[in-house]
C-alpha cells in the first residue's frame, strides 16, 4: 500500500496542475487553494465538473499533480494516480446521490468504516446536529425534501473525514428557498475551518456569499485567481464574472436593529443601512453591492431618498464596448464596482484619484446577498 | 397425498427440482459475472461473448444438446478429461443439470443485465469518493440494487430448468431415476397408450410449479423494491 503521506500543514489545501483533452476542450488548469471555501467559477462547459473529478479521481487527466495538504493523490510524471477510494475526499454531487436502499443513517455511516483510526467519538451527533437532520435518520432518501437530500449528502461526505470537500454546484437543483435553507449551512461549515472546501458554482451570488478564494475559469483556462475581494471588485475580472452579475462585497460589523425594521452597519468606508438583517450585533458579516445597485456622485447628494452615501476614491476605470463603464471605487481598505454609462464617466470626469459619494440603495441588497463572513 | 402420483411420477418430480436446482444455484455466480462484463464491461470479445450468451436460446435445443454430447461425451476430449478426475456428465442427472443451466443462462443474464443497466453508475462512484473499494461498492451499493432482478433472473431459469427437454433427452437421455425428469417423463408416458390419466397429472404439476414461480418472482421483486424506496 502506497498510502498517502501525513498531511503537511505549510502546504496549501490544494495544489493542481493538470491537463487533459476533450473532444472541442483542452483543459490546462493549474492553481492553489489556500483553506476555506475555493469557488471554482465559469460558465458551463469551462471544465468545472472535469477539474472537480480529476481531485476526485474520477477523471484520469492525461498530464498533472495534484496534492491535498501534502499529500499527493496524483502525479503523472511519477505515475501514481490513487484510486477515488484511496483519496479521502469528500464528493457532494449536485444530484446528491444518496443511496436509496439505505437509511438515511445508514447513509450517513456510510464512509465512516473506511475513515482510517476511530471516528471522534461525537462526530455523528454533531454534524446531524449541525445540519439539523437529527430527525430524519430513520427515513429513505425517497422519502426527503431536495433540501433535506443536499444536507443529507453534506452530512455523508463530511462523515467520511475528508481531507478535502468538494461540492458540484450543490444548490444548482434547488429553488432559491431551499438554497436559502442550505447556504447558512455552509456557511457554518466554512467559518468552523474544519476541512478545505472546493466549490463550483456558476452563480455570482453564491460566490460573493460563500468563496474565500476565486478561481475563474473560461473554456479550460484558469483566467483569473485570488481573493475573493480582490477579484470581484477588479472590474477586468468582472467580464469573466459575466457584466450583470458584476457586484463586490463589503465587509461588514452589525452595530444595531432600529425599530423602523432597519440595520445599522459599520464597514471600513462609514455606515451602511440595510433592511433587516438576521445576525446579532457585534457579528461580522460580508455584504455583496452589486454594480447596478451604485450610483456616483461628484458633491455629497443632498435631498436624496438613499440612505447610504459612502464617501470614495475612483481607482479603476473600465469602459465597455457598448453603452456601459465600470469603475472601481476604493472604500477604506475595501472595494467594490459601480455599473455606469460611459456618457456618465465621460459627464463627471470620473478617473483615477477623483473623490465621489457612493450611493446604495438600502432595498436594493437582497437578503440572499448577506451572509456571515 | 403420497398416493396421488405413482412412485415414478415422484421420482420425476423430484429429479427434476433436484436438476433445475443445482443448475439454477451454479449459473447464478457465473450469470452475474456474464451480467456485469456484458452491462459494464468495454473489453474486446464482448460481443463474442454476448452471442454465445444468447446462442442457447436461438440454436433448436437439439442442437444445444448435441453439442453438449460433443464436448462432455466420455469419449470427447473434455469429457474424458473430467472423467480421469471422477466427474461424469453423459446419462447422469449432473449431465441434466448442466443442460438446463446452458439453456437457462440467456434468460438469467438477461434480467440481471437489464438491472445493471438501471443502476445509476453515479452511486457507485459517490461510494467510492467515500472510502469503498470496488468489491465494497460492489456489495454494499451495487448487489443490493439489482437484487430484484438477480432474483427474477434466478426463478425464471429456475422454471426453465425445470422445463428443459431438447438439449436434455439429447444429452443425457431419459434414464428412470437419474435423468428422467418431468417433461422427459411426459414424453415418455405419452409413448404408452392408455397412459392419460399419469400425463394430464404431470402436465397439472408443471402448470403449477410455472406458475407459482411467475408468482414468486413478482411478490419477491415487489417487496424488494419497497424496500429499495422506503414507501
Amino acid at each position: 500500500m502506497t498510502a498517502p503521506g501525513p498531511a503537511d500543514a505549510a502546504a496549501p489545501a490544494l495544489s493542481l496542475r493538470l491537463r487533459h483533452g476533450f473532444p472541442g476542450l483542452t483543459l490546462d488548469v493549474a492553481f492553489e487553494a489556500p483553506a476555506g471555501v475555493t469557488a471554482l467559477f465559469g460558465p458551463s462547459g469551462a471544465g468545472k465538473t472535469s477539474v472537480v473529478n480529476a481531485v476526485a479521481g474520477l477523471l484520469r487527466p492525461e498530464q498533472g499533480r495534484i496534492a491535498v495538504g501534502g499529500a499527493v493523490l496524483l502525479d503523472s510524471a511519477a505515475r501514481l494516480c490513487l484510486p477515488p477510494h484511496r483519496r479521502r475526499i469528500g464528493y457532494v454531487f449536485q444530484d446528491a446521490r444518496l443511496f436509496p436502499h439505505l437509511s438515511v443513517a445508514a447513509n450517513l455511516r456510510y464512509g465512516a468504516r473506511f475513515a482510517p483510526g476511530p471516528a471522534p467519538q461525537d462526530d455523528f451527533d454533531r454534524v446531524t446536529e449541525m445540519l439539523g437532520i437529527g430527525a430524519l435518520l430513520d427515513r429513505r432518501p425517497a422519502a426527503l425534501s431536495g433540501g433535506e437530500r443536499s444536507r443529507v449528502a453534506l452530512g455523508r461526505a463530511l462523515l467520511s473525514r475528508p481531507r478535502l470537500l468538494l461540492m458540484d454546484e450543490p444548490l444548482a437543483a434547488l429553488d432559491a428557498a431551499r438554497k436559502a435553507e442550505i447556504l447558512p449551512w455552509i456557511e457554518r461549515l466554512r467559518d468552523a475551518a474544519e476541512v478545505p472546501i472546493l466549490y463550483v458554482t456558476h452563480s455570482a451570488a453564491e460566490l460573493a456569499r460563500l468563496a474565500t478564494t476565486v478561481v475563474l475559469l473560461d473554456r479550460g483556462r484558469v483566467t483569473r485567481a485570488g481573493p475573493v475581494a480582490e477579484v470581484l471588485s477588479d472590474p477586468d475580472a468582472a467580464q469573466g464574472l459575466g457584466r450583470r452579475d458584476a457586484g463586490a462585497i463589503l465587509h461588514a460589523t452589525v452595530d444595531r436593529h432600529d425599530d423602523d425594521g432597519l440595520t445599522r452597519l459599520s464597514t471600513a468606508a462609514g455606515t451602511l443601512w440595510l433592511p433587516r438583517v438576521a445576525a446579532d450585533p457585534g457579528q461580522r458579516l460580508r455584504v455583496r453591492i452589486e454594480a447596478q445597485d451604485v450610483i456616483l456622485s461628484r458633491a455629497r447628494p443632498e435631498g436624496l431618498s438613499a440612505l447610504n452615501v459612502l464617501p470614495a476614491t475612483v481607482s479603476q476605470v473600465r469602459l465597455g464596448e457598448g453603452p456601459g463603464a465600470l469603475v472601481q471605487l476604493r472604500l477604506g481598505e475595501e472595494a467594490i464596482l459601480a455599473r455606469l454609462t460611459r456618457r456618465s464617466v465621460a459627464a463627471l470626469g470620473l478617473e483615477p484619484g477623483v473623490a465621489c459619494h457612493a450611493v446604495i440603495k438600502s432595498v436594493a441588497v437582497a437578503k440572499g446577498d448577506v451572509g456571515s463572513g | 397425498m403420497a398416493g396421488w402420483l405413482s412412485p415414478e411420477e415422484w421420482q420425476a418430480l423430484g429429479l427434476s427440482l433436484k436438476v433445475a436446482f443445482w443448475a439454477t444455484l451454479v449459473s447464478l455466480p457465473l450469470g452475474l459475472v456474464a451480467a456485469m462484463a456484458l452491462a459494464r464491461g468495454r473489453f474486446w470479445g464482448r460481443s463474442i461473448l454476448n452471442g454465445l450468451v444468447h446462442l442457447p436460446l436461438i440454436l433448436p435445443p437439439v442442437v444445444t444438446g448435441y453439442l453438449l454430447l460433443a464436448t462432455f461425451g466420455r469419449r470427447a476430449p473434455l469429457g474424458a478429461a473430467l472423467d480421469e478426475i471422477g466427474i461424469v456428465l453423459a446419462f447422469r442427472w449432473t449431465g441434466a443439470a448442466l443442460a438446463a443451466a446452458v439453456m437457462a443462462f440467456p434468460l438469467m443474464v438477461r434480467a440481471m443485465r437489464l438491472a445493471i443497466e438501471a443502476v445509476d453508475p453515479g452511486l457507485e462512484q459517490a461510494a467510492a469518493t467515500l472510502g469503498a473499494s470496488r468489491p465494497w461498492v460492489f456489495a454494499t451499493v451495487t448487489l443490493p440494487l439489482i437484487l430484484p432482478g438477480v432474483l427474477a433472473g434466478a426463478v425464471l431459469a429456475f422454471a426453465k430448468a425445470m422445463g428443459e427437454f431438447g438439449a436434455t433427452i439429447t444429452f443425457v437421455s431419459a434414464i428412470p431415476g437419474e435423468t428422467m425428469t418431468l417433461p422427459t417423463a411426459i414424453n415418455a408416458a405419452l409413448q404408452v397408450p392408455g397412459n392419460e390419466a399419469s400425463v394430464w397429472r404431470m402436465v397439472l404439476i408443471s402448470v403449477v410449479l410455472a406458475m407459482a414461480a411467475l408468482a414468486l418472482t413478482e411478490l419477491v421483486s415487489r417487496r424488494v423494491a419497497r424496500r429499495i424506496s422506503g414507501t
